[in-house]
């Protein structure tokens, strides 16, 4: 793959320049000149070019695996449950098969896990491998990324996506350099291109200030994690016919250099930030770390789990694991409440993808209000205690 | 003990605007940072290093221009530098990109620990940790938020995970990824800012590493960028007007149906 400037056709005007993302570009005595050092080869210069000037020449996608067949889903449990995004991911999976004329198989690894198995049938796969092993009960890496390389290896899908948790995270890029294979981080966006066949990954970058589509021409899987909460997982299907198959594995692909002492559950972290489709975050504008009970009365009310803006972590009032933003977590919930908080960028970063953004602030001009769907300018001190009040009422009915 | 750290350089993304009228990202002004994430890397490095003794590398990819942020580095405690800079490295995936890395830490020669930020604030990927560590076939452990201890060659920490955190117990050498809770990063001392402005960086190319060419860059990478485009502007919202008891009202049947 190459970039060119055709000199002759280029009059530096500069277009190329500022449509680059990646500031590759600058104009020198009157000529596009392209730093290869931070080109991505993106195509937004050969898009903004009125004069046909720069050219690049792709890979061909090319069909060295035909064999590989089938999307796959690594179906997460914690503690023997199974997480909900594997569920969505069984849903998009669904999907992405009809599209593709294949199946949809999820991937199991767990102890005494055989009911499990069965609720994956129901949520939208045709085969459930299943590994159930003592070994296997909690995530550990290695033997997790040897068991998973192993199955790939032998039943060869095209597709495996995984969830964009802290599991999926750590072991799947572990799997990606194992095989070989191409992945992409955290994807809000997932379809098959009609023509090619291939899959079209869709994922936000620089904070999700752009989007970049990402595809794996020539390695199989494509594989993907995707992020919690974006796609939607389909109704439990009882009857739901599919088969379960169990992989026996060596046990010698079972041995876990590192140890799991303990497994520590905050109890602040009630509702877990990830999973919460509702989300009550608070922010300095509460004044005072005691006034966070506000927050966590209404969140406690709707059933919701409870964020925190960065300043009010770092002033001590909440614990690191609540922050939401760019240093905390990522959060895409149905409803976002951001009460006292002013939005700065790498709060927004990591909350912008909500559904529905309520923001109560009594700074008209605070940037909040800019990705708000509902904006309330006024006392939070007044306003969240009577949506607390009104909201009892209205949800005891 | 000997620490490697593992950095990049990325644009301040506070600076990462749109422009409204182009529809792109306005570039011009925007200073280039240590990755925030890295930050706490160095400094868990500087810290292990001044309880344990040895020696903390600071690593990074990149053009020539990263040489900054190795400087800063160094300004923060870290000993030495390396810079990992070749044109065959440009549009490296993060397949090729942690297969490189792991290279040049083997070139780098015995150690106890590699430190990497938990993702960088461009890509937000989180995938160069882990990958480094397959390469050179340590064991990992992510998103780590505190080093409880180090003795007898083994680390006991603490990984944070959605509910709360996990205790590992590795084996060293190691592969961390570390999360913002695990230190708060120092400022740069005055005879640390000394010290990097006469530091001498390292840099190695693709011939000093002994990469494959298939695996390095962008012939080594499996995954392409086929587009890039700004995010749908969110559908315009709705300031709520009126007395407390009226906005309560209209925001609960807003958003009614959804809670």
């Amino acid at each position: 793959m190459s970039i060119a400037v055709i000199i002759e056709k280029c009059t530096g005007c500069g277009l190329c320049v500022k449509a680059c993302p990646f500031g590759a570009i600058k104009v020198t005595d009157k000529k596009a000149v392209i730093d290869f050092h931070k080109c991505n080869l993106c195509g937004a210069c050969v898009d903004a070019c009125k004069l046909k000037a720069i050219i690049i020449e792709k890979k061909e996608v090319n069909k060295i695996v035909p064999e590989a067949k089938g999307v796959w889903v690594f179906a997460e449990q914690k503690k023997g449950k199974l997480q909900t995004v594997g569920f969505e991911l069984l849903g998009k999976a669904q999907e992405l098969a009809k599209k593709l004329n294949t199946e949809v198989s999820a991937v199991l690894l767990g102890h005494n896990m055989e009911h499990q198995a069965k609720e994956l049938i129901s949520r939208g796969a045709d085969t459930v491998y299943l590994v159930d092993k003592e070994e296997l009960a909690n995530y550990q890496s290695e033997p997790y990324t040897e068991v998973l390389v192993k199955l790939i290896r032998k039943y060869k899908p095209e597709i495996f996506l995984c969830g964009a948790t802290t599991i999926g995270r750590s072991l799947i890029s572990r799997v990606a350099v194992k095989i070989n294979a191409g992945l992409t981080a955290d994807c809000t966006g997932l379809d098959i291109d009609p023509e090619k066949k291939i899959l079209l990954q869709t994922r936000p970058a620089f904070g999700g200030n752009i989007m970049a589509t990402i595809i794996t021409p020539n390695h199989r899987p494509q594989m993907s994690t995707v992020r919690h909460k974006v796609m939607k997982e389909i109704a439990p299907d009882r009857n739901r016919k599919g088969k379960i198959v169990k992989e026996d594995v060596e046990s010698n692909l079972l041995v876990s250099r590192t140890k799991l002492l303990d497994i520590v559950e905050e109890i602040e972290s009630t509702v877990n930030l990830a999973e919460a489709d509702i989300i009550v975050s608070g922010g300095r504008g509460l004044r005072d770390p005691k006034n966070f009970s506000l927050v966590q009365d209404l969140a406690k009310t709707l059933g919701a789990a409870v964020g925190s803006s960065r300043a009010a972590v770092d002033a001590g009032w909440m614990p690191y694991s609540h922050q939401v933003g760019q240093t905390g977590r990522t959060v895409c919930p149905k409803i976002y409440f951001a009460i006292g908080i002013s939005g700065q960028i790498q709060h927004l970063v990591g909350m912008q993808s909500s559904d529905i953004i309520v923001a109560i602030n009594n700074d008209s001009s605070a940037p909040i209000f800019q990705v708000a769907t509902y904006g309330i300018v006024g006392d939070l001190f007044e306003i969240v205690p009577a949506l607390t009040k009104k909201f009892k009422e209205v949800l005891k009915k | 003990m000997n620490i490697i750290v593992c950095i990049k350089q990325v644009p301040e993304t506070t600076d990462v605007r749109i422009n409204p009228e182009t529809n792109t990202l306005i570039r011009e002004g925007v200073k280039s940072i240590i990755n925030p994430f890295d930050m706490y890397a160095i400094e868990e490095a500087v810290l292990l290093k001044e309880k344990f003794g040895g020696k903390a590398t600071v690593i990074t990819m990149g053009p020539p221009q990263a040489h900054e942020a190795l400087r800063e580095a160094i300004s923060l405690g870290i000993d030495e530098a390396v810079l990992v800079s070749d044109r065959a490295f440009a549009g490296s995936d993060t397949w090729a990109t942690s297969y490189t890395l792991a290279a040049a830490i083997k070139k780098i020669g015995q150690f106890d620990l590699v430190i990497c930020g938990k993702q960088a604030s461009d890509g937000d990927t989180a995938q160069v940790g882990p990958g480094i560590a397959v390469w050179l076939n340590i064991p990992q452990v992510t998103y780590v938020k505190k080093v409880e201890d180090i003795k007898d060659n083994k680390a006991k920490v603490e990984s944070m995970t959605e509910e709360g955190y996990d205790i590992i117990e590795t084996p060293l050498p190691a592969l961390f990824t570390v999360v913002k809770e695990i230190n708060t990063p120092r400022l740069p001392s005055l005879k640390g800012m000394m010290r990097a402005k006469k530091a001498e960086i390292i840099t190695w190319g693709k011939n000093d590493l002994g990469v494959e060419d298939d695996k390095i860059g962008l012939k080594g990478s499996p995954t392409q960028v086929v587009k890039i485009f700004t995010p749908p502007k969110r559908a315009g919202g709705q300031i709520l007007q009126g007395e407390t008891s009226e906005i309560v009202e209209k925001l609960i049947n807003a958003i009614r149906d959804v809670v």
